[in-house]
């Protein structure tokens, strides 16, 4: 096993397509998270990270490996009960909800005072304070995304990843958001996994970077 | 071990997602048509269907039957190829009220259309001195009508996103502008052209209610053959032969439509662009006669009708015929009032809308988001638009008569709604899976990364989204049933008519009063269909916003 015991532990997985031939994009990889780390995956597109940041969400089903965090086995366990939060290239936020509707859906089990107190302090987190009535339909890119972060922040998550969260947005905002990323992620002592094609992103944000090429890590 | 156990529980939730409309449509549509199958089929050997198909008055309807689907057909893109010209390639001021005008024919119910056209050409109606009444070129105007807006708005379409450079390219060099119509402008909306008309064919050829209300006793199609032999001479193996023919008639429709459709997916898959041009000087009278046709047969049609609905016995014109509505009619022609009908049609649309709308809304997601297994729920789902109304309608009557699950079909209601619902399920899937297929997968993943269950996600994700959608759903759904004929006819008890069996009974008894009846009957049928559409379309606008 391994020496980390407390974070995220993928050992030896594969995830493959079906075609023919079978595409395989992520290719028996292996790699650690600690608790508290921000660690980058940075490569092409079409690499295979997005899919292996999938396979650890949840949202893609590997072929082979295994997944486990805080040495308890998880590849077979559905995406909502992981407790891993996920932050999309283009936010998705849930387009009937507010602001506030959208960073509280994670967190409806709390009662009513605390889930608004927690709203409050994620907006306050982000820089978006006093915008929690607006429509999401009404925010600009970059505000978009401080929602998507709060809202997955908002449940506390084990792990956050985060797909992309900045390639979406123009240039001068990139830099601006990606040390506002890293400050909000590390204040709230997240531990995180970043899928990035930027070396720069990588490097401004995370604390480790893995590189990736086809379908393995570097 | 956990892996397992979680895709299996996922394939049990998906299997009881399918249960409801897979049973639904297995025991009110699948059973009833095999039992046609079975009934018709049987005694072939012994040439009993042959004796059948052979007998006095049927070569007659198979043959009218294929003449008023051709003519139909014929009509229909005659009048809507330059219509789909004036309304779609061209652009001038009033364009969009003209469009929506051609629209409306196509949701008005049969029976309407049947009766407007019936009024029209009656013996004292506004062209009754064409001595058309009942006659097969009054029942080709009416399949027109009824069509002319498919064609129109299909090949409109095709026609507004051709490039004019080829036709234009065509002219310099030497072509009339005929020829460049001919030679480049028609084989490039041809394959929309045959699609539309392969579609208008399947109409024209389950037109059951124009056929037996305009047709009278002149005019009899496979379909009022059927209707016939079940109503008059009780002779259910007749109905289930001729119901069979009538299944190969569709099929072959189907065919051809499916054939058609696969040219104009080709040619769907260039580039879309706008080549509609303004209308200029040169345009107008083409404009203009095409405007005239168009209107004289969709607005005389409505004239007559009201103006029909209005007249009383005398010669004058009075509310008298709606007051009627409200008294019992002479007992022989209905048994209840027509009020009373109307109130049955309500309540048996609303249930059909209810079972149809819920029905949808499991098809719909099994076939978007379900493993894989699942997704042809949306192909069986069509099936009903396959097969005639008719037929559906007499499988009900032939199966359906009798205790299921402890309930006396044969002395409750409840076969209509149910019948509908059949009816109206393809078109509402149409509506519904598009929309479920345009919510982005990712916003579940989303809600399940933030710890949502499956059901959760669905009820605060997608049940939230489609919202919209499922209401317009429900409402195309409830005017199809207000309007429902073919079905109805065969499985709706004596004592309690929907409103269009009951306009078609008192338009086929002689009377002036009950016939003034129908009438002003047909005119209400008509405002409940049309406000029912107007409310929806205006559904359609909001959720396109939405999405």
């Amino acid at each position: 096993m391994s020496v980390v015991a407390r974070g995220l532990l993928v050992a030896s997985l594969t995830v493959t397509y079906p075609g023919r031939p079978p595409i395989t994009a992520v290719d028996d990889v292996s790699l650690e998270v600690a608790t508290g780390e921000i660690v980058a995956l940075l490569g092409p597109s079409g690499c295979g990270k997005s899919s292996l940041l999938g396979a650890i969400v949840g949202i893609v089903d590997p072929a082979a490996g295994r997944i486990s965090f805080d040495d308890s086995d998880i590849t077979g366990t559905p995406i909502h009960q992981r407790g891993f939060g996920l932050v999309f290239q283009d936010g998705q936020l849930f387009p009937h909800l507010t602001v506030a509707g959208n960073i509280a859906y994670g967190i409806a089990a709390l009662p009513k005072p605390a889930r608004a107190e927690r709203v409050a302090e994620l907006l306050e987190l982000v820089g978006l304070e006093g915008l929690d009535t607006r429509k999401v339909t009404e925010l600009s890119g970059g505000q978009r995304q401080r929602v998507a972060l709060a809202r997955s922040l908002a449940p506390r998550p084990r792990l956050l990843c985060l797909d992309e969260p900045l390639s979406s947005l123009d240039a001068e905002l990139r830099t601006r958001l990606a040390d506002d990323l890293r400050e909000v992620i590390t204040a709230s002592g997240t531990t995180a996994l970043l899928v990035t094609h930027d070396p720069q992103e990588a490097e401004r944000i995370a604390g480790r970077t893995l590189r990736m090429a086809a379908g393995r890590i570097a | 071990m956990a892996r397992r156990w979680v895709a299996a529980r996922r394939h049990l939730a998906w299997a009881a997602v399918v249960a409801a409309p897979l049973v639904f449509l297995a025991v009110f549509f699948a059973w009833p048509l095999a039992t046609v199958l079975a009934r018709g089929l049987a005694g072939t050997g012994t040439g009993a269907a042959w004796e059948v198909l052979t007998s006095p008055g049927v070569p007659e309807s198979i043959a009218t039957t294929v003449v008023l689907a051709g003519l139909g057909t014929l009509g229909s893109v005659a009048l809507g190829l330059p219509a789909a010209w004036a309304l779609y390639r061209l652009r001038w001021r009033g364009q969009v009220a003209a469009r929506a005008i051609v629209a409306v024919p196509f949701v008005l119910p049969t029976v309407v259309v049947a009766a407007a056209f019936g009024a029209l050409f009656a013996r004292h109606g506004l062209l009754g001195f064409a001595g058309l009444d009942q006659s097969v070129a009054a029942i080709v105007c009416a399949l027109v009508f009824f069509n002319v807006s498919v064609v129109t708005r299909v090949v409109g379409s095709a026609w507004a996103s051709l490039d004019p450079g080829a036709q234009l390219a065509a002219r310099t060099l030497g072509a009339s502008r005929s020829r460049a119509f001919r030679t480049v402008t028609l084989p490039a909306i041809a394959p929309a052209l045959g699609a539309a008309a392969a579609v208008v064919l399947l109409f024209c050829s389950t037109s059951f209610g124009i056929v037996l209300v305009l047709g009278g006793t002149r005019v009899r199609t496979i379909e009022t053959e059927i209707y016939l032999q079940v109503n008059q001479f009780l002779d259910l193996h007749a109905a289930a032969v001729l119901a069979v023919l009538q299944l190969v008639f569709v099929g072959a429709a189907l065919a051809l439509a499916s054939w058609a459709r696969r040219g104009r997916d080709r040619v769907a898959n260039g580039r879309e662009l706008d080549g509609s041009r303004e209308a200029r000087r040169g345009d107008r009278p083409w404009i203009t006669a095409t405007l005239a046709t168009l209107g004289a047969l969709i607005v005389l049609p409505g004239i007559a009708l009201v103006e029909r609905s209005l007249r009383v016995e005398g010669g004058g014109h009075s509310l008298a015929n709606y007051a009627a509505l409200v008294d019992p009619p002479a007992r022989s022609v209905l048994p209840v009032t027509v009020a009373q009908a109307a109130l049955n049609s309500v309540v048996t649309a609303l249930i059909a809308a209810v079972i149809a709308a819920a029905l949808t809304v499991a098809v719909s997601a099994a076939t978007v988001r379900g493993p894989r297994w699942t997704r042809w729920i949306d192909a069986v789902a069509m099936g009903p638009l396959g097969v005639s109304a008719v037929v559906i309608g007499l499988g009900m009557l032939l199966t359906l008569n009798r205790n299921v699950a402890g309930v006396d079909l044969r002395t409750s209601w409840a076969l209509v709604p149910l019948a509908q619902a059949i009816i109206a399920l393809p078109l509402a899937v149409r509506i519904l899976v598009p929309a479920t297929r345009a919510i982005d997968p990712r916003l579940r993943a989303a809600a399940a990364s933030l710890g949502a269950s499956p059901w959760r996600a669905w009820r605060t994700i997608d049940a939230r989204l489609l919202r919209g959608p499922v209401a317009l759903a429900a409402g195309f759904a409830f005017a199809i049933a207000m309007g429902e004929f073919g079905a109805t006819a065969f499985v709706a008890r004596p004592d309690r008519p929907t409103l269009p069996l009951a306009i078609a009974r008192l338009l086929s008894r002689p009377g002036a009063e009950n016939v003034g009846m129908g009438f002003a009957a047909a005119v209400l049928l008509a405002l409940v269909t049309a406000a029912v559409m107007l409310a929806t379309e205006r559904l359609r606008t909001r959720v396109r916003a939405d999405v």
